[in-house]
């Protein structure tokens, strides 16, 4: 069954929509437009001139094997830092559907974390894992060495990681709350009745339940990992050590601005902005369309 | 409570009476953004407010952008949309970016054309050399100029009786005496000071970074410093690094080399002779200290050491009102008695002959807390610019910069061979230069 509504005038509609279709053009289409023009042209970074390179941006980029490395850093960041904070904010979530008592502040506190600004968190946590000074870094006086995210590639980057999923377990945490307080208490109860123990409900009732969610916040994660983790990582590890902890969008950032090389970003940044798209894309086209349990 | 809000009431009252009274002609306002932040930035602050005091035709607004990267970005998107400021420090490592913006007007011609004469063959020549144009025309205006120094924990040199160190080997005998007389951490290293420890150490002793005299002879310069001295410099770095006489001090390691040095937590570090200072101000009671020129190698036949800091770039789009102004605070921070004050409360060495010269007469240098800093400027004059010390003119340095950081830091901390690390640098900084060149494909250095 379709319903639609129709406008005598064929301006209104456009008139409604226009304060919303000016944002996205001045805030998406237009910068996206520049950059796509850079990406295919040697843009000098004062402006005055450039020339038309056709694809050699791109063919440097992904001639340039650390490129490469960036782009599997940049999946492994995504993928672990959303593990993390889903793991940790169902776990929470599931305690909190239990004990509805109370849930409202604990709801409350619990996403706290996410309305703190990134590069506040990032540079909180800067001092907790110093390895000199930090909280975390105390572990030094007892193992001298043995925590160092100043050097150590893969401590910088845990460190980051960790951080990141911290501040999205407020985000998840509300959702999967909601989605568990959505399933009919009558399942459950049934499910006790039939003797299934908290866990085995967990596992065959609420998890199955909640999938859509699920899915919805793993995409959610996905892309706010490629996109958000630009103010962590610079106020907390500025891409290195050695560039242990540059991930895409730092490196589109130091190459375009500090580095000058405003062609070379562009053509990175178009390359972020695909995958963005077909994740979006995968979240709409599958994701939402399919999964449904009502 | 009531009488406080009467008392701003009255002010306010007063104040508005002020503005209503007929006023003079507004001064002309004009921008000034810079890259410096806390101690220095407020005497920037100083500075302007002094200008501003000194006339009543202009008023220069200042602005931090907190550090010279940013500076350099902000002032870039001012530009393309048209925002700029009438003034811009630039760090040396962006002097290039900056000479083929075709953004600036030549500080020569504003000087001349707003009728103020100035006697250019007055500044240093390392200096002048640094912001010229091949034929000896200046474009920037020379403002905070500096060297790298070495400083030295004075007590920790007492207690292991052993005089001032004056080269690399001296360095490393003291290093290893105050190790063993329980000190933890001999030598400050961070690996992002790429300026004092890889450019400084090319220039004394006098190994090319690039070809085509650091990139002064044109824009199709090589990089080849992983064929110099610097291999063996690394090399001998890791050594002490590895032996803990060198000790990774750095932001992210919860320290900074200048912080360790100032708490007496190293004992010896390198940086800017502009910390000068903030070592005098910021440094614990109990740390004493001094400071040298750069050590060579023993044998060396030793190079004037290159400038670094920062100059004025004048931004064109302005209007002639604003250019005076301009004109009127270069003039200004040029007064004797201005230069002499800048020189004084931050460490930056006076840019003129004559300046360093007054100050020299005036026994500024004889005593604490100024003495050393001549040093500076013994350093930056030991000889005639070479090829090779006359500065560095290479396009995006920024990114090779960070190159040679990443090529040092992987050396230490990942046990990358130095030659490995280094080729690898050497290949990755071609290829912005490369690419460079091609995005001013055509454009001749002036």
């Amino acid at each position: 069954m379709e319903r639609r509504a129709y406008y005598r005038k064929n301006s209104l509609p456009w008139l409604l929509l226009a304060p919303q279709l000016l944002l996205v053009l001045i805030f998406f289409y237009w910068p996206t437009t520049q950059a796509l023009y850079w990406a295919f042209t040697l843009e000098q970074p004062w402006g005055g001139g450039n020339s038309w390179a056709g694809v050699d941006n791109f063919l440097a980029v992904f001639a340039d094997d650390r490129y490469w490395t960036t782009v599997l850093r940049s999946g492994f960041y995504a993928v672990v830092s959303t593990a993390l904070s889903m793991a940790g904010a169902l776990i929470l979530a599931l305690f909190a559907d239990r004990a509805l008592k109370g849930t409202g502040l604990i709801k409350g506190i619990f996403i706290w974390p996410y309305a703190i600004a990134a590069p506040a968190a990032g540079v909180a946590f800067r001092f907790m894992f110093s390895p000199e000074a930090g909280l975390i870094g105390a572990i030094n006086k007892l193992w001298p060495g043995i925590w160092d995210p100043s050097t150590i590639g893969w401590h910088a980057l845990l460190m980051v990681i960790v951080c990141h999923a911290w501040l999205g377990i407020g985000y998840n945490f509300v959702f999967f709350l909601a989605a568990l307080q959505g399933i009919p208490r009558s399942l459950t109860e049934a499910g006790a009745m039939d003797g299934a123990r908290p866990f085995r409900r967990m596992l065959d009732l609420q998890l199955p339940l909640i999938a859509p969610t699920t899915f919805f916040l793993f995409i959610i994660n996905i892309i706010s990992s490629f996109t958000d983790s630009f103010g962590l990582i610079d106020t907390m590890t500025e891409g290195g050590p050695i560039g242990a902890t540059t991930v895409m969008v730092y490196k589109i950032y130091f190459d375009g601005f500090k580095g000058l090389d405003y062609s070379g970003a562009a053509a990175q940044s178009i390359v972020l902005m695909i995958i963005v798209i077909a994740l979006t894309f995968i979240q709409f086209k599958w994701v939402e369309r399919k999964i449904h349990y009502s | 409570m009531k009488r406080h809000w009467l008392s701003v009431t009255a002010l306010a009252l007063t104040s508005t009476a002020l503005v209503s009274a007929p006023a003079l002609a507004a001064p002309t306002k004009f921008e000034f953004w810079y890259g410096l932040s806390g101690d220095l930035s407020e005497k920037v602050q100083q500075m302007c407010k002094d200008f501003n005091a000194s006339q009543t035709d202009f008023e220069i607004v200042c602005t931090s952008q907190d550090d010279y990267d940013t500076n350099l970005q902000n002032t870039i998107a001012a530009y393309r949309a048209d925002k700029q400021p009438t003034i811009a420090q630039i760090h040396d490592a962006g002097t290039l970016d900056l000479m083929l913006s075709g953004a600036y007007m030549p500080v020569r011609q504003l000087m001349e054309e707003n009728g103020y004469k100035i006697d250019w063959s007055n500044y240093f020549s390392g200096i002048a050399s640094y912001f010229s144009t091949s034929k000896g025309e200046l474009l920037s205006m020379p403002f905070n100029s500096s060297t790298a120094v070495i400083y030295y924990n004075t007590d920790a040199l007492a207690k292991i009786g052993q005089p001032l160190p004056q080269t690399w080997e001296e360095v490393e005998t003291a290093a290893r005496a105050m190790k063993a007389a329980g000190y933890d951490c001999p030598v400050a290293f961070d690996p992002t000071g790429v300026w004092q420890w890889f450019e400084q150490f090319s220039a004394i002793h006098n190994q090319p970074i690039a070809t085509n005299g650091n990139g002064f002879g044109g824009l199709n310069a090589e990089l080849v410093f992983n064929r110099g001295k610097f291999v063996d410099q690394l090399t001998w770095i890791k050594k002490m690094y590895d032996e803990g006489l060198f000790v990774h001090k750095s932001k992210a390691a919860g320290e900074t080399a200048n912080d360790a040095f100032e708490h007496g937590h190293c004992q010896i570090t390198s940086s800017s002779v502009a910390d000068h200072g903030t070592f005098s101000k910021l440094a614990d009671p109990t740390v004493h200290w001094t400071n040298t020129m750069l050590p060579v190698w023993a044998g060396t036949d030793r190079k004037n050491s290159l400038v670094g800091g920062a100059s004025l770039w004048t931004l064109k789009g302005k209007s002639p009102e604003e250019y005076k102004g301009a004109a009127a605070f270069y003039a200004f921070i040029a007064t004797p008695k201005q230069a002499e004050w800048w020189s004084t409360v931050t460490g930056y060495i006076p840019v003129t002959n004559t300046g360093f010269e007054a100050m020299k007469a005036k026994g500024f240098y004889d005593a604490a807390p100024y003495k050393g800093r001549e040093l500076a400027i013994q350093s930056l004059t030991f000889t005639p610019p070479t090829e090779n010390t006359r500065g560095i003119r290479l396009g995006n340095y920024v990114q090779i910069r960070k190159e040679v950081g990443d090529a040092i830091a992987a050396v230490l901390f990942n046990n990358v061979p130095v030659q490995e690390a280094l080729d690898t640098a050497v290949e990755h900084g071609n290829a912005v230069l490369r690419k460079f060149e091609k995005t001013y494909q055509g454009a001749q250095l002036p």
